[in-house]
């Protein structure tokens, strides 16, 4: 049987991720929670059968038990998120956090989700759209060798980048970065954000620097990163290695574009659906552990 | 063109964005003597940081030699006339790094977004503000937007505290009419108590045709650099601009001798080789390239054997943005494969 969940947040973010929890065979999204009535993510879901509320997170708690909502995504701000999760947490609701607060432990899904899992963690942090296209690639060189240092580079469409991010870039810089280390394996971090007008929008584009301690063995480091990128594409369709690995001295350089699958914005805005197809994919596999926990586990 | 009795604020470049012409690697010593030279000229602000602003140390655009921090802590207490800045890019430097550049004792704060990206500059300039520094919006590449939308983007820094908004000609593109528009335009629209800055490139050689334009359509503050230091072919050569200013007796308060000798006698020992309009930067400058892509394609070019011309008209078209320097190898390598 799905598991029922709640939308918070009803902005690009919550609204894509509307779609992908529609195609869910193990999540049933009932219930969107925003702020702002004429908000165009409610309608949407409102139309698609979905209960709503514009009264934040108040509005939805008291039909919590009815509704047996037990997992709820929250794609809000890192300020409301810590008020969201003490109120949803005293119901016994698991939380998948999309915002940089970052209560929980990170969630990079090729990367560490099934220890979450184990941990069976009630909050967990999806870091940031740039962490969960250039981590698993950290992550891919760092299991081979030790990585001193990893940088990336994230650039996205002006219009995908909505006004939360704007307001918060700080809390993306130095979210990600953290990530790099705690779950990419660098032992120190760089994030950077470019946002770039350009008409027609460009697809989202990082790149992923690692500074190797040692010499690099460029087979070793050159397979992973494709059995990584094999593994991101299940749940990102359009995630792709653009251009290398190019080794330079003790230097290993990626060049990635992420396409997304165009639910709620444009196939441009992979910096989204990398985002919220990480999440469904946190979703599912916690769904399934609600069901069987030792298979979950197992899977994982 | 009558200035005579205007009086302007002059800002040298050369510890910051000189520090693209060496790939970020001066020594504290000669960044202490050039600012030295330059506080002994009067110049009113001096500008100190990474090229790309503080935290721009990385492999993408270069480590620097040292610290923002040791390189503010080697400046800062030697100024007896001029107010140091720190320049930050949203995406790139924090609010972290402005707390520590005011423990350095730093005077002005200068908060640089693409023109059409003044929202992610909200939370600096907001602090900046409230913590009293001398708070500016940076609006870089300001050619690639009309008049209108530019001053659109200007009221949103304006809102968030900003006291000053520079038109910046980051790829040294501009000609006189545009400036005279867009400064003409944010003058008429912003408060009087709003000031209005011009920062040009030298890429087209209109640094101090522009300035001048600039100052003639109500800019008060104009960025320069001794010995034309910087990105592409260098911001407007300064110690030239004063002594033209000199000419027209616009009133800058910079002791001219002085700026000559720091630009002759410090500045260009430092630089090694002087910045000069190669065929890279009039390329930048006519195609509407961000000028710090400069020494990055050149790299690319000796790396990849794709020359450096091919790769900054791509960028061009591409519509980069100044920070995209991950891009220049991406294209590099892509045009090496169209190309085999």
């Amino acid at each position: 049987m799905p598991v029922n969940c709640a939308l918070i947040g009803s902005g690009n973010i919550g609204t894509d991720l509307l779609y992908k929890l529609l195609r869910s065979e193990l999540l049933n999204p009932v219930w969107m929670v925003g702020i702002d009535p004429q908000s165009e993510g409610l309608l949407r879901a409102r139309q698609r059968g979905l209960m709503v509320t514009d009264q934040g997170v108040e509005g939805l708690l008291p039909h919590i038990d009815r509704d047996a909502v037990r997992i709820a995504f929250d794609a809000t701000s890192a300020y409301c998120h810590r008020d969201n999760a003490g109120k949803l947490g005293d119901h016994g609701v698991k939380m998948i956090d999309l915002t940089p607060a970052a209560i929980g432990p990170y969630c990079v899904p090729p990367v560490n989700l099934a220890k979450h899992l184990l941990a069976e963690a009630h909050n967990i942090n999806m870091v940031t759209c740039g962490g969960q296209a250039t981590i698993p690639i950290v992550h891919a060189v760092s299991r081979v060798q030790p990585v001193a240092y990893g940088e990336i580079v994230a650039t996205t469409a002006s219009k995908s980048a909505g006004p939360g991010t704007r307001k918060n870039i700080d809390e993306f810089t130095q979210t990600t970065a953290r990530a790099i280390e705690q779950i990419g394996g660098a032992k120190q971090g760089k994030a950077i954000i470019i946002l770039n007008p350009a008409e027609p929008p460009l697809v989202m584009r990082d790149t992923v620097h690692c500074l190797l301690q040692d010499e690099p063995d460029e087979a070793a480091i050159r397979a992973s990163l494709l059995r990584m990128a094999a593994e991101v594409r299940q749940y990102v369709p359009g995630y792709r290695i653009k251009e290398g690995p190019i080794f330079d001295g003790r230097r290993v350089s990626t060049f990635l574009e992420v396409e997304g699958t165009g639910d709620y914005l444009p196939a441009y805005a992979g910096n989204l659906d990398i985002m919220t197809a990480a999440a469904v994919r946190a979703g599912e596999l916690m769904a399934a552990h609600f069901e069987q926990p030792a298979v979950a586990e197992a899977a994982g | 063109m009558n200035l005579a009795g205007k009086a302007i604020t002059l800002h040298d470049m050369s510890l910051r964005d000189g520090m693209h012409s060496v790939a970020h690697q001066f020594t504290v010593e000669q960044m202490a003597a050039l600012a030295t030279a330059l506080d002994r000229a009067k110049v009113p602000m001096l500008e100190v940081t990474h090229g790309d602003g503080l935290s721009g140390t990385s492999i993408t655009y270069g480590f620097g030699r040292h610290s923002d921090e040791e390189y503010l802590k080697a400046v800062v207490p030697k100024m007896r006339h001029s107010k140091v800045s720190v320049l930050l890019l949203p995406g790139i430097g924090t609010v972290e790094d402005l707390k520590m550049a005011q423990g350095c004792g730093v005077h002005t704060v200068r908060v640089a977004t693409h023109c059409t990206e003044a929202d992610v500059a909200e939370q600096h300039i907001g602090y900046a503000a409230k913590q009293g520094f001398d708070t500016v919006g940076f609006l870089m590449m300001a050619h690639m937007i009309p008049p209108a939308e530019l001053a659109r983007q200007a009221e949103r820094m304006v809102s968030y505290g900003a006291n000053c908004i520079y038109v910046t000609d980051s790829a040294g593109y501009m000609l006189p009419d545009d400036v005279s528009a867009k400064i003409g335009l944010l003058r008429s629209r912003l408060d009087a108590e709003i000031e209005i800055g011009f920062h040009g490139h030298h890429n087209l050689a209109m640094g101090i045709a522009n300035s001048l334009a600039a100052v003639e359509a109500g800019a008060k503050r104009i960025d320069g650099s001794v010995a034309g230091f910087g990105a592409g072919a260098g911001n407007t050569p300064l110690e030239v601009f004063a002594a033209v200013c000199d000419r027209m007796g616009i009133r800058t308060g910079v002791d001219l001798d002085a700026i000559m000798d720091a630009a002759e006698d410090v500045a260009l020992p430092i630089m090694g080789q002087p910045t000069r309009i190669s065929r890279d930067a009039l390329i930048l400058g006519h195609a509407g390239v961000y000028s710090s892509f400069l020494l990055h394609a050149k790299r690319a070019e000796q790396k990849h054997g794709v020359p450096s011309r091919d790769i900054l008209i791509e960028l061009g078209k591409r519509k980069t943005v100044g920070g995209q320097e991950d891009m220049i190898e991406d294209v590099a390598l892509e045009l090496l494969r169209s190309r085999s």
